[in-house]
Formats: structure tokens, C-alpha cells, sequence
């Protein structure tokens, strides 16, 4: 409800700016979505399909002649079962300058860092929205005060982060969940002022030509919360989020060779129990024009590690992930990946499946599906075993 | 993508010892240096897709050209149509003899991502043109022997025949026509690795910016084996923007919109 009220105000303000400007544009998307799933429910709160409506309008201004960007990206999701995910988000709210060398950014952004595909370990400035995807793809707007600087020794970023968006979590009635379900109301933090902690970030990049190479530092509240059981106001158990103040460092790399392109990603932690190291490494080999067609062909590897062991948040500690993506290179620019990930000390395996079509000029649909299959009872995706599902996604573009 | 336009311009037949292979080159090395010196440029690219039934659909891109002195072009695009590719861009630093190196900016993600650079058969945004016609077309990237003279359209022009150096060419070669009076390519024959007639080029509409630079208004690809047909409409050519390298980052891919 917060965040609703904080969008109508907005809106509200941003609608006196359009008025006065020439250099400005509306864009977006509205979809829905439906999942379906193969196997009855664990849980009795639980369904066997869902459906979804997601809206995401932007809107940006450009003053004529001028070093500044306004940008507003509002989102709102209305899920059927889960009240949980029924939710809206400022995905970006932001003011930028730039100039030559150095650019100033203000206000709710949204910043990526990684080059791997299977995790993104590297990733840290803004936290999951979690109730959008399994994938963990899906961020929440973050607030920031960014300062980057370009030179010819690379881009450096500095951020101060003043504020802390908690995870989201799945409800009772959704699939995909925990058992028990994770109480974010719940939440307690390591740090005395909470959410209000200052968390300060540093990244540098540069791109050596036959490679790119990106180095990171975060200290602050961890975007990812230990989960630890508890009981709710009503002595349910639940887990309850844990968020500890944390040290990251980071390092992504890639280096192009002809149709080969290799990647690693890994970090060190400390301050969330014992310190850890973990990475992605992998590489990607690509087909192009197969067999005469327009369509290439990619070959994905990658394997992740993590030496926490059993002991680790992510259920990635020692897999392998083999991937195909297709590209028709048509004019729907149809493109399909499959991947499968295997854990190399158990039967665990999760298959993904995501292709996409255009449809027109202004429509796409998107097909998602997921599988696991031999998830033992100590893995963190034992409460999903049943969960393997299809999700299609029909998104207009305006 | 711009050199497409300005690639060929040709040096007057001098020497009467010359083999045929030292005559394309020199052809293809005076062009360049007719192109020598552009700076910068911005211009509007609109692409019309049509398969054999005349099914169209369209593309729009926003691109930036930087020249850069004894090495290829640096070049960002900027995507606007279809509606959900809007904002996604595409920064490509060309190489005279190197492959080129290429980052791709997805908006929904926030996400740059490095393209292997062998990836230059592959079809662009669908279209006919391959990743490597639509480069920068530097004089190393070829080995050439002119062929003949002949009249296109009623005008006079040179036949070059160019073979790509890199391996990772979809081409055998190509067979270029070179306008001579004023030194423009007037058309571009592609033959694939089997030497069969794969495509053929044909840009019109040229006009002349800064009193000396060439550029054609439309490039029409036309695929022999399959029929599907790419155009390209060129508008709102502007020289001399003052762009600098500081405009070719991975930073200013991320904002380009």
C-alpha cells in the first residue's frame, strides 16, 4: 500500500513535467501471464495454475540542448492467488547529468553487474524481487547517490546507498515457495538502523580490447538474507529473514576468441557466517548462419561453485550447467535457451526452457518452462519438487 | 554501416604495368582516402524486412559514426522499432585487420553483454544484411583484382572483385561496382562460401554532405536464394557533430537512449 500512494504522487508530479517539455517519451508494456503446473500440490493453500497481469509504462525527458535525463519506470503486478505478489515497485525514478568524464546519478536506478548466465554472483546493488521469478532476474528499484567517473584507465563507480529494499517472498497460496513460507515482516537486521544503513559500493571496469574486466567492492546490509526458522504472531513456524552486514568483493571477466567467448564470475564474502568464496565460470561457443540458414547457434557451459558446500545459501555449490540458445534471426526474432544445471553430488537437476516470438509489430510471447527432478530432501529446492511448470507470457508494447 | 555508402571511391587509371590485383587495391585504397577526414556523423536508419510473400516489417535505428584515425570506425546504434527492442544498443568498435570488438546493451536487464566477434555471418536484427556488411568496410578486411570496366544504369563503372581475409566470412567474394565519375559504389554482388550468387546491393539516392562525402539514401539487399529482400532508408545525415571517443563507451551504450 505504500509504495501505491508513493506512485500516485509521483505520477501526479511527473504529469506537470510533461506539460513544459518538448524532448519527451512514453514507452512500456502491458501482459499477462499464466502458469500451469504438471503435479498436484504439496500444500493445500496451493493451486494448479495461475494467472497474472504485469504493467510497466517509462517515461523519459530530455530537456532540449540539455546534460540532464529524467527517467520514471513504475511497475505493478495483480497475481490471482498470492496477495504477495500482487505488488508495485519504482523500478526507476532518476535524475542523470552527464558530462565528458564524469556523470552523476540520482534517485531509484537499476545497475547490473555480471557476464554470466546460470547465477549472478557479482550482482549486488539492487535486491531481488523474488515473487516475479524463480530466475531471480526480476530487481527492485533501488535508491542511490552514483558518481562515475570515465577516463581512459577505465569507469569507476561509486555509489552511496541510503535506503534498503527487503527481499520479496512467495505466500501460502503460491507454488515456487518455501515450506514454511518466509515471514518478511519478520525481518531483522544485524545492522542498529536497519533498512536506514548506509551502504556504500565501488566498481571499476574497463575493456582491455581482447577482453573486459570489472572489479567490485559492496559493504553494507547483504541483498541475500540468511533464512532462519521462527514462529509468526500466531506460533506458525516460519523463516525468518536475517540480513547481515556484509563485505563483497567481486571480479567479472570476458574475453572474445573468433566464435568463443569466455566468462568468470566470482566473489568473496565475509560477514555472513563464515567467510566464502564462490564463481561461475564458463564459456560459450557460437554457430552462425547454421547450415546456410539465417539462425545461429550458441553451445553454453558453465560450472558454479560455491565452498560452503551443503552449508550454502544458493543450492549451487558444485553444478554444471549445459545450454543451447537458438536465434531464428527472422523477422518475429524467434530465439529459444534451453539449459540444464546438474548437481555433481546428487540427482538434483533443474531444466529451464525460454523462447520468444514476436507477434506483429507491437506484441511478444514468451513460453517459460521449468523442471526439477531428483531433488533430495536436504536440498534448498526440495519444497518445489512438485512445482515443474509452464508459464506463458503475452506482453503488448506501446 | 555507413562505409556501406561511402566504401569505393577510385583513383584515375594510371599505370600501364600494373597487375590486376595492384589496380583493385589501389581503386579500393583511393576510395578510402576520398573518405578520409568525414570526423563524425549521426543519421536515421529505417529498415523495411519483406519475405517472398511480401509480408513487411520494420525497423528503426538511431546510429552515431566516429572516424578513427588509423583504425576502423567506432559506431553505436541505437534500436527504437519494433517496440520491444526499443532501447536496446549496440556499440561496435571495427578493426582494420583484428576482429572487430562488439557490446550489446539490453535495457530490460540493464545488462551489457560482449558478442564473440566471429559472429559475422549472422544475420543483423534479421534482416539480409550480415553483421559484416553493415560494418565498417576497411581496405585490410579485403584482398581485390579489378575485373573490368562496364556501364551501370548507362554510367561508367569499375568491376572490382574483393575476397574477405577474416575466416570467419559468410562470402568467397564479392563483386563490386564502382561508379566512376564519382567514385561511389553502385552495386555489390555476394557470392557464399560455395561461390554461389547469395545476394545482391544496390544503393541509390546518393547525396553529397560537407561538399565531399558521398552517402546513399537507400541500399537495397536482395537475397537470389530465398528471395527475402532487406531496404535501407538513410535520412537526416548530419557531419561534424564534435563526437569524441568519451561518446563510444560502455557507459554511454547503457544511456544512449
Amino acid at each position: 500500500m505504500r509504495h501505491t500512494f508513493i506512485f500516485v504522487g509521483l505520477a501526479g508530479a511527473l504529469c506537470c513535467v510533461v506539460n513544459t517539455s518538448s524532448a519527451n517519451e512514453w514507452s512500456g508494456f502491458a501482459a499477462l501471464e499464466y502458469r500451469g503446473f504438471a503435479h498436484a500440490p504439496l500444500y493445500a493453500e496451493q493451486h494448479q495454475s495461475n494467472y497474472s497481469a504485469l504493467l510497466q509504462p517509462e517515461y523519459r525527458y530530455r530537456p532540449e540542448n540539455s546534460k540532464d535525463t529524467f527517467t520514471f519506470i513504475p511497475f505493478a503486478r495483480l497475481d490471482q492467488h498470492d496477495a504477495e505478489r500482487s505488488h508495485a515497485d519504482i523500478r526507476e525514478l532518476a535524475w542523470v547529468n552527464v558530462h565528458d568524464d564524469y556523470e552523476w546519478r540520482l534517485g531509484i536506478r537499476k545497475v547490473f553487474w555480471g557476464v554470466t548466465e546460470s547465477q549472478h554472483l557479482v550482482d549486488i546493488i539492487n535486491q531481488t524481487d523474488l515473487v516475479e521469478n524463480f530466475d531471480a532476474k526480476s530487481k527492485l528499484g533501488q535508491p542511490m547517490l552514483n558518481l562515475a567517473l570515465i577516463n581512459t584507465w577505465g569507469t569507476l563507480d561509486l555509489f552511496v546507498l541510503p535506503y534498503f529494499r527487503e527481499r520479496t517472498f512467495l505466500g501460502t497460496a503460491s507454488r515456487l515457495r518455501s515450506e514454511p513460507i518466509v515471514a518478511s515482516d519478520l525481518a531483522v537486521y544485524q545492522a542498529e538502523q536497519g533498512r536506514h544503513h548506509l551502504d556504500y559500493a565501488a566498481h571499476w571496469s574497463k575493456s582491455f580490447g581482447d577482453f573486459d574486466l570489472g572489479l567490485s567492492h559492496f559493504m553494507g546490509n547483504s541483498r541475500e538474507p540468511r533464512l532462519l526458522p521462527g514462529i509468526n504472531g500466531s506460533g506458525a513456524p516460519v523463516l525468518i529473514p536475517y540480513y547481515d552486514l556484509i563485505h563483497q568483493t567481486g571480479v567479472e571477466f570476458t574475453a572474445p576468441t573468433g566464435s568463443w567467448l569466455w566468462k568468470l564470475e566470482a566473489i568473496h564474502r565475509t560477514g555472513q557466517a563464515t567467510a566464502y568464496t564462490a564463481s561461475t565460470a564458463g564459456v560459450e561457443y557460437t554457430y552462425s548462419a547454421l547450415f546456410g540458414s539465417s539462425a545461429d547457434l550458441g553451445v553454453l557451459f558453465e560450472y558454479l561453485y560455491d565452498d560452503r558446500g551443503a552449508a550454502a545459501l544458493s543450492p549451487f555449490q558444485d553444478d554444471v550447467m549445459l545450454g543451447v540458445r537458438l536465434a531464428l534471426n527472422d523477422t518475429q526474432s524467434s530465439d529459444l535457451l534451453f539449459t540444464l544445471i546438474q548437481d555433481r553430488h546428487s540427482t538434483a537437476h533443474m531444466f529451464n526452457l525460454e523462447a520468444n516470438r514476436r507477434l506483429g509489430s507491437n506484441w511478444k510471447l514468451t513460453l517459460q518452462a521449468r523442471a526439477f527432478a531428483g531433488i533430495p530432501s536436504v536440498d534448498p529446492l526440495y519444497s518445489m519438487r512438485q512445482d515443474s511448470y509452464m508459464e506463458l507470457l503475452l506482453a503488448r508494447y506501446f | 554501416m555507413m562505409m556501406l555508402a561511402t566504401s569505393l571511391l577510385a583513383l584515375p587509371l594510371s599505370s600501364q604495368a600494373e597487375t590486376s590485383e595492384e589496380k583493385g587495391l589501389a581503386i579500393a585504397k583511393e576510395v578510402e582516402r576520398h573518405d578520409d577526414g568525414f570526423g563524425d556523423f549521426t543519421a536515421n536508419l529505417e529498415m523495411i524486412l519483406k519475405n517472398k510473400q511480401g509480408d513487411e516489417s520494420r525497423r528503426t535505428i538511431l546510429i552515431q559514426t566516429l572516424e578513427v584515425k588509423d583504425d576502423g570506425d567506432k559506431s553505436l546504434s541505437l534500436f527504437g522499432e519494433p517496440a520491444d527492442v526499443k532501447g536496446t544498443a549496440m556499440l561496435t568498435f571495427s578493426h582494420k585487420r583484428d576482429d572487430d570488438d562488439q557490446w550489446m546493451f539490453l535495457p530490460a536487464l540493464s545488462r551489457v553483454k560482449r558478442i564473440a566477434s566471429g559472429n559475422k555471418s549472422g544475420s543483423f536484427m534479421g534482416s539480409e544484411f550480415a553483421f559484416e556488411d553493415i560494418g565498417s568496410q576497411e581496405v585490410e578486411k579485403y584482398n581485390y583484382k579489378y575485373l573490368r570496366d562496364e556501364d551501370l544504369n548507362s554510367r561508367p563503372c569499375f568491376v572490382i572483385e574483393r575476397y574477405p581475409v577474416s575466416p570467419h566470412s559468410g562470402y568467397k567474394r564479392q563483386v563490386v561496382w564502382i561508379d566512376k565519375a564519382e567514385y561511389r559504389v553502385a552495386k555489390i554482388d555476394f557470392y557464399d562460401r560455395k561461390d554461389s550468387l547469395l545476394k545482391t546491393l544496390t544503393m541509390d539516392g546518393y547525396e553529397k554532405y560537407l561538399q565531399k562525402y558521398w552517402r546513399a539514401g537507400q541500399m537495397l539487399m536482395v537475397n537470389r536464394q530465398t528471395e527475402k529482400t532487406t531496404l535501407l532508408k538513410w535520412t537526416q545525415f548530419k557531419f561534424k557533430h564534435g563526437l569524441k571517443d568519451s561518446d563510444f563507451t560502455e557507459t554511454s551504450l547503457k544511456r544512449a537512449r
